[in-house]
């Protein structure tokens, strides 16, 4: 953190700046900018994230059979079951189609 | 105090071997294509990543006019800052650990996962199309091959029984996870290349289509955070792949002591960066629809699949 604040002090201090109204807007392959740039985007970024969630909270909940192997054989089997058919689900659903 | 100045020695030797990991890229990279690589300033051309810094400290920070400044900047702020954050857990020796947490790969996951607000702050902050398309192509990227990350890494755990990685590398101490563990340790390599957004999987900075991606707006040292970032999550990844698969400080020969033992770790991490850079110099770009289907439809059923083998087979011995 520290290193971080000094580069950027150092760097505002030392670099030199010369403002100008093609430099400052923002990039576009030559032109000027022609729309919003916050614009829509495709809403299967957006499912991705919420299926993420959903497993990366499986796997948080997975994390503690390291410590107890032989814990509860049937709660294990059952928990994953239900998120291995929804999962399946999703995918014969089409959401895990990019293209 | 002690502990500060240890904290600070570390991180200048990690910035010092990002450093030469950026030079090591571009020789392999000329090997790989026939040319010599950077070779006049100093010796052998070994002080080129020193002179780029330089550099970059003296070139102008601009400014997009359209840009949220405070988000702009604390993005390549916190994309650096995370990165060196990591390095706490990772066990150099056997009692050469910054900070021993009984959580070390539950840290590990966390501060991967917070890496996406970095260079999702970055896309938003510039207001710019480019920007804004590869952040989020980099946070759907980083998190779906966080979730075979994680799989891999709690199958992985099943037999240690610790989340620490200093028990997961003493537990090596017989035979090396890689051996046992060889699919895993395959599909756990190719979610790091994803991960840090290396080559085959370089959606988010594809120079053919978004020019630089989520940093197309950056210069000078704000950007070179962002590269320093990058390259130390590299190191970073490599130095867990090798903690988890490979053994990490164990000799590679046993009853070896007379080396100290963090150099059987680096020389794991520098075989395996040289693969990264290999991988880099050989193979072409995934499409982005192909990245997420590997990442979903293969990597995840296959990791959920052998953790659930492993897990009865375990089951079943102990």
């Amino acid at each position: 953190m520290f290193v971080s604040v000094i580069m950027i002090l150092a760097s505002l201090i030392i670099g030199k700046s010369s403002p100008d109204f093609e430099k400052l807007s923002p990039y576009e392959c030559g032109f000027n900018p022609f729309e919003d740039s916050r614009k829509t985007f495709d809403i299967k970024f957006y499912i991705t994230a919420i299926l993420f969630i959903i497993f990366d909270v499986e796997v948080v909940l997975l994390l503690p059979l390291v410590f107890v192997l032989n814990f509860c054989l049937p709660f294990v089997l059952v928990f994953l079951a239900l998120l291995i058919f929804g999962f399946f689900y999703e995918w014969q659903k089409g959401i895990l189609n990019w293209a | 105090m002690y502990f500060f100045c240890i904290m600070v020695f570390n991180t200048i030797l990690i910035l010092i071997s990002i450093a030469f990991l950026t030079l090591a890229e571009r020789k392999v990279l000329g090997a790989i294509q026939l040319r010599r690589g950077p070779t006049n300033v100093g010796f052998f051309g070994l002080a080129q990543p020193f002179a780029d810094g330089l550099k970059l400290l003296g070139k102008e920070t601009i400014f997009p006019k359209s840009a949220d400044k405070f988000l702009f900047v604390f993005a390549s702020f916190m994309a650096f800052t995370l990165s060196l954050f990591a390095w706490v857990v990772v066990p150099f020796d056997e009692y050469a650990v910054l900070i021993d947490v009984s959580f070390g790969v539950l840290f590990i996951l966390i501060v991967s996962s917070l890496n996406v607000y970095g260079l999702v702050l970055a896309g938003w902050a510039s207001n710019s199309k480019y920007a804004f398309l590869g952040s989020v192509r980099a946070a759907a990227q980083m998190l779906s091959y966080e979730l075979s990350m994680g799989f891999v890494l709690i199958t992985v755990l099943l037999p240690v029984g610790s989340l620490n990685l200093s028990d997961i590398v003493i537990a090596q101490s017989d035979v090396w996870f890689v051996v046992c563990f060889l699919p895993l340790a395959l599909v756990f390599f190719i979610s790091i290349l994803a991960e840090t957004n290396r080559t085959p999987f370089d959606l988010p900075e594809a120079e053919a289509e978004l020019v630089a991606g989520y940093n197309v707006e950056y210069s000078s040292i704000i950007f070179a955070m962002f590269f320093l970032a990058e390259y130390s999550n590299m190191i970073f990844m490599g130095s867990v792949f090798a903690s988890i698969f490979l053994g990490g400080w164990l000799p590679l020969f046993p009853g070896i002591t007379n080396i100290p033992f963090g150099f059987w770790l680096g020389l794991k991490v520098t075989g395996l960066l040289f693969i990264f850079i290999w991988v880099r110099g050989t193979f072409p770009r995934y499409r982005f629809d192909q990245l997420m289907g590997l990442g979903w439809k293969c990597f995840l059923p296959l990791t959920l699949a052998l953790f659930i083998f492993y897990w009865v087979f375990f089951n079943l011995i102990f």
